[in-house]
């Protein structure tokens, strides 16, 4: 199987080595990853900020450097979701962009529904919290919001439990937003914060020693918390976990 | 903790200032979560709980589809009941009618139960300036009265008080003895306070949670019986109602009530579910129907879906947003997700940073009985203020900067050079200088010494797809 | 142009599509055995439900009723159950006040909440369910049903009138979440089920 590895443009440039994990999981499981080199970035920054016309162009790009590979997969599920849900505007209706819609996965998601994966081999003995992003958990999927009653399912949490020696800590809030949220997280600096600490004390409160999660947005923002206030979590994309417990 | 000057600050303003008091936010914070968990609790009750919010969300498209005929179908029935139905094109018009209804029949003072219809209108102060007493009779309407503020949350109006902030006040303005602040005891002063104004008043003045169109009557939900309280003593009872309240039949009602308490609150049902037909024995009953820009709304096919709300607050107990920012943030008559969208539709430019109190999360549609896409169209009307040039320039000129960089893989790549070199070498001084937003409470990341993609060239050989 | 026509013309305007209305009929949590359950539905609202195998006993059983709570003014709507106020006799609704308990009748319950439909069919003062300090609703036995969805299958509005939905004592939350029972409305309801 050949995929194309879409890195978000903040993890290409401050968090690199989880487009390397990315990599180094699929290859392990024996996909073939190829890198489109001329990718850039999906446009949520600009959508999400009320741009999307300013994204049109960027939606456009990307249709065009993705089309033609098995499948798209992407350590992100909030850029994931930008392709799979809010691309329409920009993209319905041209050659190639359904079968982009389709083709394109958050990484847990590929592993789980494509390539079937119901357990990893792999040994993480540690004290796992897991933060379930909200694009990745309501708008992809990835797992059963806690406000739905539905049945319960989570694939990210499925392929985190499979590996020997993991515990993971039960939440006081199991899938509160981080505070994140793009522009939000300077334009409403305050609240931002507030909502990134008392997810940082939920963790802690539940004795976590890792946090991990399917979007470095959401990391990269509890990180920046937890070493400012001296938290001692340790953060790690789900790629890198994997990554790490694979090796 | 008063809601300060009604002054326009915005909601990073107001939010930063709730949030500064990061106990007090907290404890507001946890007293909604509660509320939250008791909603989650109840729908876990229901077996066809999700099915029920298809069907609610089915009637109200089913509903808007027809909305002027059903309207019409409520009016007959209803004026056959012995009702008398009016028509209100704004909030102005309305205020009028409810004045004239009221002064015609010597009315000095009203008993009110909750009604964000006439807090949109201002009801209140137009008739106190024309010397009728309003006496805002839900509990926490009347704690927020007292103490000569807005409602903060649309089910519990007062949720930003403490006990012991209500004892001061109940001291002050009903004589309670001072330092009393158990709940118990001071809902027993205001039951006898109340008591009094209702057995006194001369009309009441109720809201209306759903107006049946196959039998004309109208139905008005309450914990505290208050709204009874108003409507059965006295013979004339005022009923303001938004076009959007009507639904088609009664066997619709079974829909919405299984829903309605269950989200607010967590019960299973309010105390008293009370559908008037006509009026009481040898009395008057009007009920005033409402535009006020609903109208405008309801044509508008990417806002519509905010007019099939019920009203529950579920969205404001799950946003944890909303949870620690407050309803005063918003600035508007309904706060939290629905009123984001609400005020956006109705004025963007006053309301402009109503859709950006929101980090997207998306945990309200799921809780919103009726399927509202709130996140979804919150993010719509960042769209409409970005094309309305509402946004500021600086912002717009930042954006286009932006989406030109990444728009080329040499800038974005000569772009994301340039930050990971500043972030490694300008001193800490100046990087978390006061222009860092972000640095105010965190770290920036640690700068890697190559991009992703310089290491795979590396690693990997011009390797493109 | 008035108002109603201004109004009535700008909603045609704006309407959506017409999209059909749902089928209501798969909805709902029929019981095989409601009144097996009403009780604890009734106990969730704050409520009391007491059962009454011999309506005969019934009068009694609200006089017990009437001398726990301390009522001394006891207003009785149900045939067969005395009082010493009478409803019909009272020239004006607040004259209700004062009333220590009123004994109404229910015409069925709610099992999936514990809510007694009042009907105000016969009362001259409907309000007397909500001014009276206590509150007892008699419900027949038979008459219980599983779900709202059946509830409103037996109610309806063919002329003028009033019903309510009464779910045990008046209630409020609105300081500091603290539930505290007997907001405006009666402090207490106990439903009696008979039969």
């Amino acid at each position: 199987m050949r995929v194309a590895l879409f890195v978000p443009c903040y993890v290409d440039q401050l968090w690199p080595r989880v487009g390397l994990a990315t990599v180094s999981v699929l290859e392990r499981l024996g996909v073939e990853v190829v890198f489109p080199d001329e990718q850039t970035c999906c446009g949520q920054p600009l959508a999400n900020a009320g741009f999307a016309d300013a994204a049109a162009p960027l939606a456009r790009r990307f249709l065009e450097i993705f089309s033609g590979f098995d499948a798209v997969v992407c350590p992100s599920g909030s850029c994931t979701s930008m392709v799979r849900n809010h691309y329409d505007p920009f993209l319905a209706g041209r050659p190639g962009f359904e079968t982009l819609k389709r083709g394109t996965y958050e990484l847990c998601e590929f592993l789980v529904d494509v390539l079937g994966v119901k357990a990893l081999d792999g040994r993480f003995p540690h004290r796992v919290g897991l933060h379930q992003s909200c694009h990745g958990l309501r708008e992809l999927g990835l797992g059963t919001p806690s406000e739905l009653l539905l049945p319960r399912s989570n694939k990210v949490g499925g392929l985190l439990s499979s590996l020997s020696g993991i515990e993971l800590v039960p939440l006081a809030r199991a899938d509160e937003c981080c505070g994140f949220g793009g522009t939000f997280a300077v334009a409403e600096e305050a609240v931002s914060c507030l909502m990134g600490k008392d997810r940082l004390a939920d963790h802690a409160r539940a004795g976590a020693e890792v946090v991990t999660g399917t979007d470095v947005s959401c990391l990269m923002h509890l990180d920046g918390l937890a070493r400012r206030e001296q938290v001692p979590l340790r953060f790690l994309h789900v790629a890198e976990l994997l990554s790490e417990a694979l090796s | 903790m008063s809601a300060g000057p009604r002054e326009a600050l915005g909601h990073p303003v107001r939010a930063a200032r709730f949030a500064a008091d990061e106990a007090r936010a907290h404890w507001h914070d946890q007293a909604l979560w509660f509320v939250r968990e008791k909603r989650d609790r109840a729908a876990a009750l229901v077996p066809d709980w999700e099915r029920l919010r298809d069907a609610a969300a089915a009637i109200r498209a089913h509903t808007q589809g027809r909305l002027a005929a059903y309207l019409e179908e409520f009016e007959r029935n209803a004026i056959a009941r012995g009702a008398v139905v009016h028509w209100a094109r704004d909030a102005a018009e309305h205020n009028d009618i409810v004045h004239r209804i009221l002064s015609g029949h010597g009315v000095r003072r009203v008993a009110k139960s909750k009604s964000m219809l006439t807090e949109e209108c201002g009801l209140n102060p137009f008739l106190e300036a024309r010397g009728i007493e309003v006496v805002d009779t839900d509990l926490g309407e009347r704690i927020v009265q007292l103490a000569g503020e807005p409602p903060s949350h649309i089910i519990f109006p007062a949720i930003h008080r403490k006990r012991e902030e209500i004892g001061e006040l109940f001291h002050a303005k009903l004589g309670t003895p001072a330092g009393l602040a158990d709940p118990k005891a001071l809902t027993e002063a205001a039951r006898v306070h109340l008591r009094e104004r209702f057995m006194s008043a001369d009309a009441g003045m109720t809201g209306v949670n759903f107006a049946v169109a196959e039998t004309g009557g109208i139905v008005v939900c309450t914990n505290e019986g208050n709204a009874d309280m108003g409507t059965h003593l006295p013979r004339l009872h005022v009923a303001s109602m938004g076009v959007e309240k009507v639904v088609p039949r009664l066997a619709d009602l079974a829909v919405f009530l299984r829903l309605l308490a269950r989200s607010a609150t967590g019960q299973p049902v309010t105390t008293y579910t009370s559908h008037f037909h006509g009026p009481i024995d040898g009395g008057e009953l009007h009920v005033v129907v409402v535009d006020n820009g609903r109208s405008e709304i309801l044509a508008d096919a990417e806002a519509r879906r905010s007019l099939t709300c019920i009203r529950c607050g579920a969205c404001m107990n799950t946003c944890p947003v909303f949870r620690r920012s407050g309803g005063y943030s918003y600035e508007y008559v309904v706060p939290g997700p629905i009123g984001a969208l609400l005020a956006a539709s109705r004025d963007p430019r006053a309301h402009a940073s109503l859709p950006f109190a929101s980090t997207l999360c998306g945990s309200c549609d799921d809780v919103c009985p009726v399927k509202v896409d709130l996140h979804h169209e919150l993010l719509l009307r960042r769209r409409d203020l970005a094309r309305a040039a509402i946004l500021p320039r600086s912002k717009r000129l930042s954006m286009s900067l932006l989406g030109w960089i990444l728009a080329h893989r040499a800038t974005y790549e000569a772009a994301g050079r340039i930050l990971r070199l500043l972030l490694r070498r300008l001193p800490r001084a100046i990087l978390y200088g006061a222009w860092n937003v972000w640095g105010r409470r965190r770290e920036l990341p640690e700068p890697p010494a190559e991009s992703f993609r310089e290491t795979w060239r590396r690693t990997r050989g011009a390797g493109h797809g | 142009m008035d108002s109603r026509r201004a109004i009535l013309d700008a909603l045609r305007r704006a309407q959506p599509p017409e999209s059909p209305a749902p089928d209501l009929s798969a909805l709902g949590a029929p019981l095989p055995d409601p009144a097996a359950r009403v009780g604890e539905a009734v106990a969730a609202v704050g409520g009391t439900l007491v059962r009454v195998p011999e309506a005969a006993a019934l009068a009694a059983e609200v006089a017990a009723l009437a001398s726990r709570l301390g009522a001394v003014r006891v207003a009785s709507a149900v045939p067969g159950v005395p009082g010493n106020v009478s409803l019909d006799d009272l020239p004006d609704p607040h004259a209700l006040e004062g009333i220590g308990l009123a004994v109404l009748a229910g015409a069925f319950a709610v099992a999936e909440n514990g809510a007694v439909w009042v009907p105000a069919a016969g009362l001259r003062h409907r309000g007397v369910f909500v001014v009276a300090e206590h509150l007892a609703l008699v419900v027949p036995a038979a008459e219980v049903v599983s779900d709202l969805h059946e509830a409103y299958r037996r109610i309806a509005f063919p002329g003028a009138g009033f019903g309510t939905f009464v779910a045990g004592p008046s209630k409020t939350a609105d300081i500091e979440q603290a539930l505290v029972i007997g907001a405006h409305g009666p402090r207490s309801c106990t439903v009696f089920l008979v039969g």
